[in-house]
């Protein structure tokens, strides 16, 4: 036990040993020859936090200076409608990168399309047409690896279950039956009541694993920031919104629509509250998952950006604050361990909530009152 | 503001793998386990409800069993009285028996001796008559020897008869 803690701390250390690593390696690549002591900080994060067409780990220096980057080029499917349809080929491709006036990395050009890195990598035909990029990007193979991770231990924890139900749990399927049951008593059952719960826990399920087991893969040195990205976000909620939309009910829509006891002016404008409530909510869950994501991985990032910044002042300054840097993003990676179920266990609450106000029953006002009339007897 | 666009790619390929993912885990994984855990929940809630079944009627059959037995003891009480009841009945019936029988007796040798008594009392004032004659008889035999004697006892004899 006292040694597996220790290893674990120790690939910590050496996890972020390697993102220093790669922060430094980067160094070079950003010393512009007019600022030569500078480090761009905001390239470095902004680097690490937005997707990539390769996975890159760290670099090193020859002998002559010229940078070796450990990366892995990543398949790149790009569709351009006008210019030959469907294309694959390597990102290896892109080799060869200069700077232009503004500070945009340019890729050298490879089956008609170049890539443009700012803040965010973007793939630009060469003649300006439209393209679509589908490629197999450095979050959507860190999600595969959490598909993996997903499939094979929740149908891996199933398998105990076929020694019958009255069977004690152990191991992995206790651990992921705690859970499931934390999912299923406080979150399902309390939102959606004991009638719909069980139809929709699948659902909550899939996005609370998905979600948690992506942003802990996020949380591992040289990890994507999956969770952090707005596409992901965003199509999580949208899944939450078909779902509210598919299993609303007459009652919620008259509710909408048409809210009773109000007088006639003050009903457009609730409609109108209510309609943008309803755009609203999904735009929360989108917001939140990826603003707490980014922010997180960026503080990590900059408190370890830290050391190069004050190794840019002096280099004792730099070793001198290594220890202060290391313990404060410690201090933070527990946190963002943390931060990543909460996300995970906020998102999946927020979903039940939603699909519970939708479901609600007509008479369920009358319940609350008969309730409260039989606590007040009582 | 190039971090707020979400990217197609990303967006499809999301899309495409969650739905796998989730169609794969609904059928392989949440389907089983939720299964199991409901099962095993009712099957604790069934053990549970069986118990207190069982132990009501446990009790109900203690209840019953004390109300035997409570019916046992009294039914015992009444037996054994019943039984002393008979006894003293038997004993005195008997003591009865006896004391008429010996009653009977009793007259009976009463009656014997008294009539024995009797028999023996004729018998012996038979005797004392036969022996009373013979004295009498030897005396008057001996006072009437004499010559004047007899004279005598004509005269008072003659005496006591009174002719009217």
């Amino acid at each position: 036990m006292r040694g597996k803690r220790f290893l674990s701390l120790l690939s910590l250390i050496l996890g972020l040993f390697c993102t220093t690593v790669t922060v430094s390696a980067q160094e070079p690549q950003n010393q512009a020859p007019a600022k030569e002591e500078g480090i761009n900080i905001t390239e470095i994060v902004f680097g690490h936090i937005s997707d990539s067409h390769e996975w890159h780990f760290f670099s090193t220096k020859s002998a002559d200076g010229k940078e070796i980057p450990f990366a892995i080029p990543l398949p790149m499917i790009i569709y351009s409608p006008t210019n030959g349809g469907l294309k694959m080929f390597s990102a290896s491709h892109f080799e060869e990168w200069h700077k232009d006036a503004n500070g945009v990395m340019i890729s050298n050009s490879h089956e008609g399309v170049h890539i443009e890195k700012s803040m965010k990598e973007k793939v630009i035909a060469d003649d300006g047409s439209a393209v679509y990029d589908f490629s197999l990007t450095k979050n959507v193979i860190s999600m595969f690896i959490s598909i993996f991770i997903l499939l094979y231990v929740l149908t891996k924890a199933a398998k105990g279950y076929k020694y019958g139900p009255m069977n004690a749990p152990k191991g992995l399927q206790n651990a992921i039956e705690v859970v499931v049951l934390f999912i299923r008593d406080e979150v399902a059952i309390p939102n959606l009541g004991k009638k719909n719960a069980p139809r929709l826990m699948p659902l909550l399920l899939t996005v609370f694993f998905f979600i948690w087991v992506n942003n802990l893969l996020g949380l591992l040195p040289g990890g994507a920031n999956f969770t952090g990205n707005i596409a992901v976000t965003l199509f999580l909620s949208i899944v939450t919104f078909i779902y509210m939309m598919v299993n609303s009910n007459a009652h919620f829509w008259s509710h909408l629509l048409n809210p009773p006891n109000v007088p006639f002016g003050v009903k457009i404008l609730l409609v109108l509250i209510e309609i943008m409530s309803l755009i609203i909510k999904p735009v929360a869950l989108t917001i939140r998952l990826f603003a707490n994501m980014l922010a997180g991985h960026i503080v990590i990032l900059s408190v370890i950006s830290m050391i190069f910044i004050f190794a840019v002042l002096s280099k004792v300054a730099g070793a001198a604050f290594v220890p202060v840097s290391l313990a404060f993003s410690i201090f933070m990676f527990m946190l963002e361990l943390l931060v990543a179920a909460i996300q995970a266990f906020i998102f999946t609450n927020l979903t039940s909530v939603f699909l519970g106000q939708s479901m609600e029953e007509a008479h369920h006002e009358e319940h609350h009152h008969d309730d409260h009339h039989k606590e007040v007897l009582a | 503001m190039d971090l707020l666009t979400p990217e197609l790619g990303l967006f499809f390929w999301t899309f495409l793998a969650f739905v796998c993912v989730f169609l794969i885990l609904k059928k392989f994984a949440w389907k089983p386990i939720l299964q199991s855990l409901s099962e095993r929940e009712k099957g604790i809630a069934d053990s549970i409800s069986t118990a207190e079944r069982v132990k009501g009627e446990m009790s109900q059959l203690k209840a019953e069993n004390e109300k035997l037995m409570a019916q046992a003891r009294e039914e015992r009480t009444v037996m054994l009285k019943e039984a002393k009841e008979m006894k003293d009945r038997i004993i005195n019936e008997a003591k009865e028996q006896a004391k008429a029988e010996a009653n009977k007796i009793i007259i009976d040798a009463q009656q014997q001796i008294n009539q024995q008594k009797n028999a023996a009392m004729t018998e012996v004032k038979n005797q004392i008559g036969t022996l009373a004659l013979d004295v009498a008889e030897k005396i008057i035999r001996k006072q009437l020897t004499a010559q004047d004697a007899q004279e005598a006892y004509v005269s008072m004899l003659s005496n006591d008869i009174k002719l009217n």
